[in-house]
C-alpha cells in the first residue's frame, strides 16, 4: 500500500460511503455536544421525527454561558433569560433524546474541549465532532477532531456520520527545542504571525518534529486548539508515549486486555515516513518567544520584545486598511511597545489554557507576588476536575493570595456569554484564543498571550518579558 | 430548505476582507434557540450607535441597499467560527445569496446547509461589482444558478461558481437547486451505516 498520512489513515479507516464528487459519508465516533449550537439541532430532530442514533457515542455539558462564580450552593439563578432557555433546551433535550448530560453542577462539568480528554474519551484514531470552533483540541491525541455548524450536529445526532469533502494536508515541522519561557501557546501565535489567520485554509495540519514531541498533551491540545486560528480546519499530533501515558487508567480510556490492544492499534496511526503532505512548513523553535497580539485577529502578533507595528509597515493596501482598523479599535499607537501597553483586566482560562499544566505555569509566576492595583484578574480553570486537582495541590492558595479571583469552570470571558465581560474599552492579556472586536464583551480589547504572560502582565500592569523573570 | 434557482436584486457592497463571524452575529445573540430571528442583530455592532439608531456611515444602511438580497464582499468572508448562526443571520435579513473571491471553510459549508448561495468570482470581476454596487446604490443583478451566471441585463456578465473544486460545485449546484438537506441525503443509505456499525463491532 502506498505511504499514508495520519490523516489519510484516520480518513480511510471512517469511510462509511463514497461516491465520485459527493463528500465522503464518515463515521464519528465520539460527538459532544453543548448548549449554544444544539437546540435547533434538536428542534430539526424533533420537526421530522428524528432519533439520536448512537446516545452512547454522545454527551453533552453545559459550558459557554455558565456562570463562573461559586456554584457550589447548587442554586444559581441565571440572570440572563436566553442562557437560562439554552441551559434549559439542554437539559430537556438530553432528557428526551436519552444523551449523558453534565449539568453545570455535575462533578464533570467544563469547557466540553476539556473534559472529553480528561475523562479519556477522546482517543488516538477517532473521529470526534463538536459544535464548536476549537473542536481541533483533540488532534492532539491523533484523532480527526472537527468543528462543524448547528445543522451538521443534526446531521451526526441523527445518522452518527459526518459527510465531508477530503482536506488537504499539511504538515507543520517544529525542529529544534524552544527556548526556556516560550510555550505551546506562543509557538501557535508564532506560527499564525508567519502564516497569516487564513494561512491553513482547507488543510488538516499535522504538527510533527522535535519541539513537538517534547510538548505534554496539555501543550499539545494548546497547539491544536489554535489550529482553526489559522485557517485549519484539523490540527493534528501523532500519538506517543506521552499520549498513552496520559490516557492510561482514566475514566473512558480502554482497561486491561483492550489497553494493550489499543496502543497496538495506536501505535500504527503514525504517518509513515514516506507520507507525502499537499503543503510541509518549517519552522525553527529556536526562533520562538513569547508572543502579544495587538490587533483584531490572532494573526497580529508580535514576540513582547517588539512594538506595535505601523500600517505602513505592510505590503498590500487591504493588510494596511485592516492595521489600521485594528489600531483605532484596539486604542494603541503605532510603535508604543509591547512592554508599554498598560492593562485593565487579565483572563487565566478558556479551553486554549485552563488546564492543571497551565495553572501550574500562571501560578508559579503569580507565587508571592501581587496583582497590580489596577488590574482585576481571574483565573477560570477549564473543568471542575481541574478546579479540584488545581486546589489539591494549592494552586488557588497562590493565585488567592496574589490577590487573584479564582472561580468555578466554563468558557467565561473567552467569549463573554456569562456575566464574564469586558467593559467597553477594558483592555485585557487572555490566553484565550480569539481576539476578534469584541469578542470579551462589546469594544474590549484583547491581547492573547500564554498563561505565564498574562499572570505577569497582571502583577506588572502592563505586558513584561516573562523570560526576565525566570 | 428553500430550493434556489434565480434572482433579481439590488447588491449590497460591504468591501472589506475577512469579514469575520463574531461581526457578522456578535455572540451575545447567539442565545435564541430557534433558527430564525437573528436578521435584526446582524453585523450588529458595525450597524447601530449606543441607543440602537442605525448608523448613517455603516455599509448596509445606505439608501439603495435596502431590500438587497445579494452581499458583495472581499476574500475571506465568514472567517472565524463555526458559529451557524453567521448564516441564519443573514438569511434571516434577507440575504439569499453572498458574492466574494473566497469564503471561509466552515461558513462556506454552512451556507450549502442553508440555501444561502456563495458565488465565487474571480479578483477582477469581484472589483467590477463592488464599484457599481458602491456607485450606483440600487444597482440590480441577476444570479442565475442553473446558468451559472451573473447579469445585470446592462452589458455586465460573468461565470461563477459556488465552490473552487469543480465536483463540488456540481454537487453543491445540485443541492442547492432541488432544496436538499444533508440528512436525507445520508439517511438515503442506511443500509451502509448499519453494516458499518457491524463490521466494527466484530
Ligand atoms: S473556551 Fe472559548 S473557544 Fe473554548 S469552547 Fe469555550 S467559547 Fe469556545
Amino acid at each position: 500500500m502506498a505511504p499514508r498520512t495520519m490523516f489519510q489513515k484516520i480518513w480511510d479507516a471512517h469511510v462509511v460511503r463514497q461516491e465520485p464528487g459527493q463528500p465522503a459519508t464518515l463515521y464519528v465516533d465520539l460527538h459532544l455536544v453543548h448548549e449554544v449550537t444544539s437546540p435547533q439541532a434538536f428542534d430539526g430532530l424533533r420537526l421530522n421525527n428524528r432519533k439520536v442514533r448512537r446516545t452512547d457515542l454522545t454527551i453533552a455539558v453545559a459550558d459557554h454561558n455558565v456562570p463562573t462564580d461559586d456554584r457550589s450552593g447548587g442554586n444559581v439563578v441565571l440572570e440572563d433569560a436566553v442562557s437560562a432557555a439554552q441551559l434549559d433546551a439542554l437539559a430537556r433535550n438530553t432528557a428526551e433524546f436519552d444523551i449523558e448530560y453534565y449539568d453545570m453542577y455535575s462533578p464533570n462539568q467544563g469547557i466540553v474541549h476539556v473534559i472529553a480528554p480528561e475523562q479519556g474519551r477522546t482517543q488516538p484514531g477517532m473521529i470526534v465532532v463538536c459544535g464548536d470552533s476549537h473542536t481541533s483540541t483533540h488532534g492532539a491525541f491523533g484523532a480527526i477532531a472537527m468543528p462543524i455548524g448547528t445543522s451538521q450536529v443534526e446531521h451526526v445526532l441523527a445518522t452518527q456520520c459526518l459527510s465531508q469533502s477530503p482536506l488537504k494536508t499539511m504538515e507543520i515541522r517544529v525542529e529544534g527545542a524552544l527556548p526556556t519561557g516560550v510555550s505551546a501557546k506562543d509557538l501557535i501565535l508564532g506560527v499564525i504571525a508567519r502564516i497569516g489567520v487564513d494561512g491553513a485554509q482547507g488543510y488538516a495540519v499535522e504538527y510533527t518534529g522535535e519541539a513537538i514531541r517534547s510538548l505534554s498533551m496539555e501543550g499539545r491540545m494548546t497547539l491544536c486548539n489554535m489550529s482553526i486560528e489559522a485557517g485549519a480546519r484539523v490540527g493534528m499530533v501523532a500519538p506517543d508515549e506521552t499520549t498513552f501515558a496520559y490516557l492510561k487508567g482514566r475514566p473512558h480510556a480502554p482497561q486491561g486486555d483492550e489497553w494493550d490492544a489499543a496502543v497496538e492499534r495506536w501505535r500504527q496511526l503514525p504517518s509513515d515516513p514516506d507520507a507525502e503532505y499537499d503543503s510541509v512548513l518549517i519552522i525553527d523553535a529556536a526562533e520562538m518567544a513569547p508572543y502579544v497580539t495587538w490587533g483584531t485577529n490572532p494573526g497580529m502578533a508580535v514576540p513582547v520584545t517588539d512594538a506595535v507595528p505601523s500600517p505602513s509597515d505592510f505590503a498590500e493596501q487591504q493588510d494596511r486598511d485592516a492595521a489600521s482598523r485594528a489600531l483605532e479599535y484596539m486604542g494603541l499607537e503605532a510603535r508604543t511597545p509591547i512592554t508599554g501597553i498598560a492593562l485593565d483586566r487579565v483572563f487565566i482560562g478558556s479551553c486554549t489554557n485552563s488546564r492543571l499544566e497551565d495553572l501550574r505555569a500562571a501560578a508559579a509566576v503569580a507565587k508571592g507576588r501581587r496583582v497590580h492595583p489596577d488590574v482585576y484578574a481571574m483565573v477560570v480553570p477549564g473543568s471542575t476536575q481541574t478546579k479540584l486537582l488545581a486546589e489539591a495541590e494549592g494552586l488557588d492558595a497562590v493565585f488567592r493570595e496574589a490577590g487573584f479571583d479564582w472561580r468555578e469552570a466554563g468558557c467565561s470571558m473567552c467569549l463573554g456569554m456569562n456575566p464574564d465581560v469586558l467593559q467597553p474599552g477594558e483592555r485585557c492579556a487572555s490566553t484565550s484564543n480569539r481576539n476578534f472586536e469584541g469578542r470579551q464583551g462589546k469594544g474590549g480589547r484583547t491581547h492573547l498571550v500564554s498563561p505565564a504572560m498574562a499572570a505577569a502582565a497582571a502583577v506588572a500592569g502592563r505586558f513584561v518579558d516573562v523570560r526576565e523573570w525566570e | 430548505m428553500e430550493a434556489f434557482n434565480k434572482i433579481t436584486s439590488a447588491v449590497a457592497a460591504l468591501d472589506r476582507v475577512n469579514v469575520d463571524t463574531d461581526q457578522i452575529i456578535p455572540a451575545q445573540y447567539l442565545k435564541l434557540i430557534t433558527k430564525t430571528g437573528f436578521g435584526p442583530y446582524l453585523f450588529d455592532s458595525w450597524r447601530y450607535g449606543p441607543d440602537r439608531a442605525p448608523k448613517p456611515d455603516f455599509e448596509l444602511n445606505r439608501p439603495g441597499y435596502e431590500n438587497a438580497r445579494i452581499l458583495v464582499s472581499g476574500r475571506n468572508f465568514g472567517s472565524g467560527s463555526s458559529r451557524e448562526h453567521a448564516v441564519w443571520a443573514l438569511v434571516d435579513y434577507g440575504f439569499r445569496v453572498v458574492i466574494a473571491p473566497k469564503f471561509a471553510d466552515i461558513f462556506h459549508k454552512n451556507c450549502f446547509e442553508n440555501g444561502l448561495v456563495p458565488v465565487i468570482v474571480s479578483d477582477d470581476v469581484l472589483e467590477q461589482i463592488m464599484i457599481r454596487a458602491k456607485e450606483q446604490p440600487g444597482w440590480a443583478l441577476t444570479v442565475d444558478l442553473e446558468a451559472e451566471r451573473l447579469d445585470d441585463g446592462a452589458g455586465f456578465s460573468a461565470p461563477f461558481v459556488v465552490h473552487e473544486d469543480p465536483e463540488t460545485h456540481a454537487f453543491r449546484r445540485y443541492t442547492l437547486l432541488n432544496g436538499l438537506d444533508e440528512i436525507g441525503l445520508t439517511l438515503r443509505h442506511e443500509a451502509d451505516i448499519a453494516r458499518f456499525e457491524a463490521a466494527r463491532s466484530r
